[in-house]
């Protein structure tokens, strides 16, 4: 669906304060599929995935929706920004209408929908996050808690019905139920709907828990893709980049150190179990004791 | 025994929104922090945390109630620089905390204005810098660093203050893991090394599992308090109070469920590795 061809940013270009950003970033994503991007703070994670519905525009190299160049002459931006939707950082900042319906019917409205259309979206997206419009959408985003407020924004992004959607950092200032339920409800929107999911995080476990595959970032450069298990299974590498793994992961990795043989490479608490039960068992026979 | 560094007594906080409608953000706390001791304060959003942390170095005074430091009521206006001398913050963003324009600076910054003489003020500077590990950067811009060394600079800072007592409001919330490693370390070693309280505010319960003692705060109360160990067995009340116990914790208890000799407290890996491959 999406595909960077030497991508490259430069921040400033031609003045003292230049910075790049990217540097030759070739990448494929496909239709309906979850994607996690990890990298250290000023990685270039959000710099690229602006790219991705064209807010930014490369300083080199291409980048194509459906096969077709973003910024080729005559594409209608306005249809990609749509089709590929953001969920920027500490979205909740950006609400504003008096009640959380009318904050997300702000977009449908703009494509000039009629109003039942509109009034449908709305309600959809509502449901979508977990957010009954009956009771949430005549409240003031204000009065909500942190994580709703997170998730009427993500509604607002949904609206506009689009294909592929990208979170940067959704579950930053979260608490833990409030980070469980906004992925929970992503992690359905992928499952049920079929939506590619492009994640951003610093959580190695909710990249665990979530992607198929895994980009590293590292100054600007990918570095790394695959899927988690291969992804993780390299603790030193991911440390050098200022990364890490995920807990399960390093448990594993800490009991074969210690020659528990468990598999080596778990990401969930449900593999865990497994593993350490099974490699119990796997030594207590041949100990000849449990 | 020791005598509290801090004392809260039957604190109240109510901010005033203006239309009528105040909220009470804090309803009745009493709470002793004891000078060397780390203790985590986690509850989900909106529970009351960071009105708390506020009321430790007197950027809020309370509604009513009282709150000691060092036996310094921190609503006499008098005192309000003896206090934040003694209690020292680091928040959540690390781009809003930093003034000066070069590292060493900055960290001399609050030394300045406590009016000490720049000899003081230079040694000071050089020992805070050493303590978190940044003697390196000391010239360097803050834009060139890292979020973590940035955190680590808002750290030597009130370090340079000779505090006893650091909080940490969600200051690992927006690092990379480095970053959290970074700060969270640096803050640990300096809290055993020089006997300084440390307070931790945080969203992520491996952090918290790694205090000597934990409070849960919901709706401006406390709900709960203890060791980690005893918070964080508590699955099913940590649920209701939108918490949950760090993976290790969970994963300890379906081991037991299983039918493996894992006694209850046990909620980190380093505890799992120690039971499940002890060493030859």
């Amino acid at each position: 669906m999406i595909r960077c061809e030497h991508l490259t940013h430069i921040y400033g270009r031609g003045t003292p304060l230049q910075t790049q950003a990217l540097t030759d970033v070739s990448l494929t994503i496909a239709a309906g599929e979850f994607v996690g991007i990890i990298g250290a703070t000023g990685s270039g994670k959000s710099t690229l995935v602006q790219h991705f519905n064209a807010l930014l525009r490369p300083t080199a190299g291409h980048v194509y929706l459906d096969g077709g160049d973003l910024h080729a002459r005559g594409v209608d931006r306005r249809r990609v920004r749509r089709e590929v939707g953001l969920l920027f950082q500490y979205p909740e900042q950006q609400l504003f209408e008096e009640t959380v319906s009318a904050d997300v019917a702000f977009g449908p409205r703009n494509l000039g929908l009629d109003e039942d259309e509109v009034q449908m979206r709305v309600r959809r997206a509502l449901t979508l996050v977990g957010l009954d419009p009956d009771r949430f959408g005549p409240r003031s985003p204000f009065e909500l808690s942190g994580g709703e407020m997170r998730r009427a924004a993500l509604a607002g992004v949904l609206s506009m019905e689009p294909r592929m959607l990208i979170l940067d950092e959704p579950t930053a200032g979260l608490d833990p139920t409030g980070r469980r339920e906004i992925l929970g409800h992503v992690g359905r929107l992928h499952r049920e709907r079929g939506l590619a999911i492009v994640l951003i995080t610093h959580s190695m476990d909710a990249v665990a828990r979530l992607a198929g595959r895994v980009l590293v970032l590292d100054r600007g450069r990918l570095v790394a893709e695959g899927g988690p298990r291969e992804i993780f299974a390299d603790p030193a590498r991911l440390q050098a980049l200022g990364l890490g793994v995920p807990q399960m992961t390093l448990l594993g990795q800490r009991l074969r150190e210690r020659g528990l043989p468990v598999r080596p490479d778990i990401l969930t608490v449900a593999e865990a179990r497994t593993a350490v039960l099974e490699a119990l068992r796997v030594r207590g026979r041949s100990h000849g004791a449990l | 025994m020791v005598p509290p560094l801090i004392t809260v007594r039957d604190l109240h906080h109510t901010y005033r929104s203006g239309t009528g409608s105040d909220t009470p953000a804090l309803q009745g706390l009493d709470l002793d922090i004891y000078p060397g001791e780390c203790l985590a304060i986690i509850g989900g959003n909106g529970s009351g945390k960071s009105t708390l942390a506020k009321h430790l170095n007197g950027l809020l005074v309370p509604t009513s109630g009282e709150v000691r430091v060092d036996g310094i009521d921190t609503r006499d206006p008098e005192a309000v620089w003896q206090v934040r001398q003694r209690v020292g913050m680091v928040f959540e963003n690390p781009d809003n905390q930093i003034v000066a324009a070069v590292v060493e600076e900055d960290v001399a910054f609050g030394c300045e204005n406590l009016g000490l003489p720049p000899a003081e003020i230079r040694d000071r500077v050089d020992r805070s810098l050493r303590a978190v590990g940044l003697e390196s950067v000391r010239r360097h811009q803050p834009h060139q660093l890292s979020g973590g060394q940035k955190q680590r600079v808002a750290i030597a800072g009130v370090l340079a203050m000779r505090p006893r007592c650091l909080v940490l409001d969600e200051a690992t919330s927006m690092l990379d893991p480095e970053g959290q490693r970074e700060v969270l370390g640096t803050a640990l070693r300096l809290s055993r090394q020089e006997g300084l309280a440390l307070v931790l505010i945080t969203h992520w319960m491996e952090e918290a599992a790694q205090a000597d003692r934990v409070l849960v705060l919901a709706q401006g109360r406390i709900v709960l308090q203890g060791s980690p160990a005893e918070i964080f067995s508590r699955g099913s009340a940590l649920a209701r109070l939108h918490l949950e116990p760090p993976e290790a914790a969970t994963l300890a208890g379906e081991l037991a469920a299983a039918g493996l000799p894992v006694p209850p407290g046990v909620i980190t890996i380093d505890q799992l590795v120690e039971i499940l491959a002890p060493p030859p």
